[in-house]
């Protein structure tokens, strides 16, 4: 019985994952650089969302709209700001050590505002709790959000890729910018927009985050950030199906090691595991192997 | 394709690294600060050169910015309030007391900075330093000068590892050791699990000295689970296991941000077992937004209730709300006491203000150990020469959203 438990709650944990993931890999996918900022977006999506609904006390959905629109517009002019301009440097390192930059200065702008004291956030989620086997399990509504939202997200996102024009033009500029830009594209946009459905995506992963872990201080997305994006590189980065299974197997391996090998030891597992998943498949689970001609 | 992967994947496990002591990184946005009180200091110092040996001049190191700034303000106010209190009522044995604050932003360098100002400023008594890294590093330098230092809640043991440092805290060690005798002869639970952090000295030291006195206090530990500041969000796995092993109690030796998400993912698993803290809990009722129902009924191991009804604890929280506007937690209660007890040992070991400080030292030494005092966080609190104070723990318990006093 506790066996189903430590699963769900695995794969609850895993969802949250993906679903940050997501946003690292489509921005790696397209824009080919790691945006290390996407962690503190979320934080910064989690307050937005304190601020209107428990502070303000107005309806959640209207937090969840706020820190989407909020997440959005940083996410937009960070690119165009810190980003952009270094897109041609000569070195990829620049844009990273960049990105991390944006990171801690998110983080401390933050602790400067709300301070570093703990907030507790109040669940936007108001799914009932299920539960089964006489009452031995009881799955939180948070957990069925969490899953059920980052499955209907990865669908979405697949199908907006593959159907739309906005979409073909990502997967154009992702393989070939310059004969993208040939061929009428315009980049600077399609990376934009790449930029903002990232940090919408954050947004959404921020309310679900606090929610299911309901405290919130400047420093809370960065953890999860970097669990995610090595759940990106696990599933394969630049693939979006790839993020969403590398975040679910991360999950479900973190907490069946906890539970059944050590609770100390889980963290030093999860990481082994990715050492050897790339030592075998240096791409990730589902990455592709690209070529590269010169 | 490939080494971009590597090299982001190094630099992760770089960041990592650097997330994990994320809080020192980010105070320093607050050295500016530092560097202004640094120079009231040097101010203030001139204008006591010449007074040197009319006052006695006591001075205070902690973190009054960044992370860790709420211990070092309560220390500093806790301090403040019983030095005004001791010079309206004529100082110690006729001599007024002179108190200095100094900024170390939880940083081990930044305390020895701030510890060297104090000497410029002709310190003859160090109260300090807040937290238990940064009082490592200034015990060190305290001890070569041979400055009296006593700590109000330095609690690892290298705090008092030289003769001339004294603590008014339990050490680490002992809040685990007095947790599990406070279990085990109350009869509060038999079977026990404990969550602990493992990446933490203050939080493992207290579990393992409680695993240790648990099997003497006939307490059997069904669960030991850890986590680290890696991974302290997701608590379901521990807490699962607590529940499957049938624990009655599970002790939570830790902070009081991780034990509010242990209650509330606790609640939500349907896991109702008694809760049992050290001082780390001390505040959890004050997280913003929190659901004190969840604390309703965890007990905790600290040294002070701000809501206790003898009169030295009343005139002491009215007077601190008068002059700062909150509740005082347990960390302003043990500077309080630092002051009266250096007041103490000022007045039995025969100092006056024109020792020199390594004359005074001597002197304190001595009379620490002889001395008895009765202060917020204890009654007939002394001290042995190794610096540890005895005095008897109290508990209290979260009932109706307060702290009640446990007998």
């Amino acid at each position: 019985m506790s066996f189903i438990s430590y699963l769900i709650n695995g794969i609850s944990l895993g969802s949250l994952y993906a679903l940050i993931a997501l946003g690292y890999t489509m921005v790696y996918g397209i824009a080919k650089m790691l945006n290390f900022a996407h962690g503190d977006i979320i934080m910064v999506g989690g307050f937005s969302i304190f601020i209107v609904s428990t502070t303000l006390g107005l309806p959640p959905l209207l937090g969840i709209l706020t820190a989407v629109v909020i997440c959005t517009a940083l996410g937009m002019t960070i690119e165009k700001i810190a980003y952009k301009p270094l897109r041609k440097a000569a070195s990829p390192l620049a844009v990273l050590i960049t990105a991390i930059g944006v990171s801690y200065l998110l983080q401390n702008v933050a602790l400067l505002i709300f301070g570093a004291n703990t907030k507790l956030f109040t669940s936007v989620v108001k799914v009932p709790p299920v539960t089964m086997g006489e009452g031995q399990i009881t799955i939180s509504g948070e957990t069925i959000a969490t899953i059920v939202v980052s499955i209907i997200i990865m669908i979405c996102l697949m199908l907006f890729i593959k159907k739309s024009k906005a979409g073909q033009a990502m997967l154009a500029v992702s393989e070939d910018k310059g004969a993208a830009e040939l061929m009428g594209i315009n980049v600077n946009a399609t990376i934009s927009l790449t930029f903002a459905i990232g940090s919408a995506l954050a947004a959404i992963a921020g309310a679900l985050l606090c929610s299911a872990y309901p405290t919130l201080t400047p420093y809370t997305g960065a953890m999860p950030g970097i669990k995610a994006f090595v759940a990106a590189v696990f599933g394969g980065i630049g693939s979006i199906p790839g993020a969403f299974i590398g975040g679910i197997l991360l999950g479900v391996i973190e907490n069946l090691s906890k539970a059944y090998i050590s609770s100390q030891m889980a963290d030093a597992i999860v990481f082994g595991v990715l050492i050897l998943v790339l030592l075998v498949k240096p791409t990730g689970i589902l990455g592709k192997k690209i070529n590269e001609k010169v | 394709m490939k080494k971009a992967v590597s090299l982001a994947l190094a630099l992760s496990l770089t960041l990592m690294s650097l997330t994990a002591c994320g809080n020192t990184a980010s105070e320093t946005t607050d050295a500016a600060a530092t560097t202004e009180t640094t120079d009231a200091a040097a101010d203030s110092a001139e204008a006591a050169t010449e007074a040197t040996g009319a006052t006695f001049k006591i001075g205070g190191i902690g973190p009054a910015t960044g992370g860790a700034a709420v211990y070092g303000l309560a220390v500093k106010n806790g301090a403040q309030l019983a030095v005004d209190e001791i010079n309206a009522a004529g100082g110690i044995n006729g001599t007024q007391i002179e108190f200095n604050f100094q900024d170390d932003e939880h940083d081990a360098e930044k305390a020895v900075n701030a510890y060297n100002t104090l000497k410029d400023w002709n310190m003859q008594i160090l109260m300090g330093t807040v937290t238990s890294t940064p009082c490592i590093a200034v015990a060190e330098e305290t001890n070569k000068d041979q400055i009296f230092q006593l700590t109000p809640s330095g609690s690892a043991v290298p705090c008092v590892q030289y003769d001339n440092a004294f603590r008014v805290c339990f050490s680490d060690p002992n809040q685990g050791i007095a947790s599990a005798q406070y279990v085990g002869e109350n009869k509060i639970a038999s079977k026990v699990a404990v969550i602990y952090d493992s990446s933490d000295v203050y939080s493992s030291g207290i579990y393992e000295k409680f695993a240790a006195e648990a099997a003497n206090q006939g307490i059997e530990i069904v669960a030991a689970e850890a986590f680290t500041a890696d991974s302290k969000t997701d608590f379901s796995v521990q807490l699962q296991k607590a529940k499957d092993a049938g624990a009655e109690l599970v002790f939570l030796p830790i902070y009081y941000t991780e034990a509010s998400l242990i209650l509330s993912q606790a609640n939500t698993m349907g896991f109702a077992p008694k809760f049992f803290g050290c001082d780390g809990l001390d505040g959890i009722l004050s997280v913003e937004n929190f659901d004190t129902k969840l604390a309703e009924g965890v007990m905790l191991l600290t040294p002070f209730a701000a809501d206790a009804q003898d009169d030295l604890t009343k005139n002491f929280v009215a007077a601190f709300q008068e002059a700062y506007g909150e509740v005082p937690n347990q960390f302003a209660a043990d500077a309080y006491d630092a002051i009266y007890i250096i007041k103490a040992a000022v007045e039995s070991g025969k100092v006056t203000a024109d020792m020199s400080a390594q004359d005074i030292c001597a002197a304190l030494k001595t009379a620490m150990t002889t001395i008895s005092v009765d202060g917020l966080t204890g009654a007939g609190m002394t001290w042995t020469a190794d610096g540890e104070v005895n005095k008897a723990p109290k508990a209290v318990k979260i009932e109706n959203g307060a702290y009640v006093a446990m007998q």
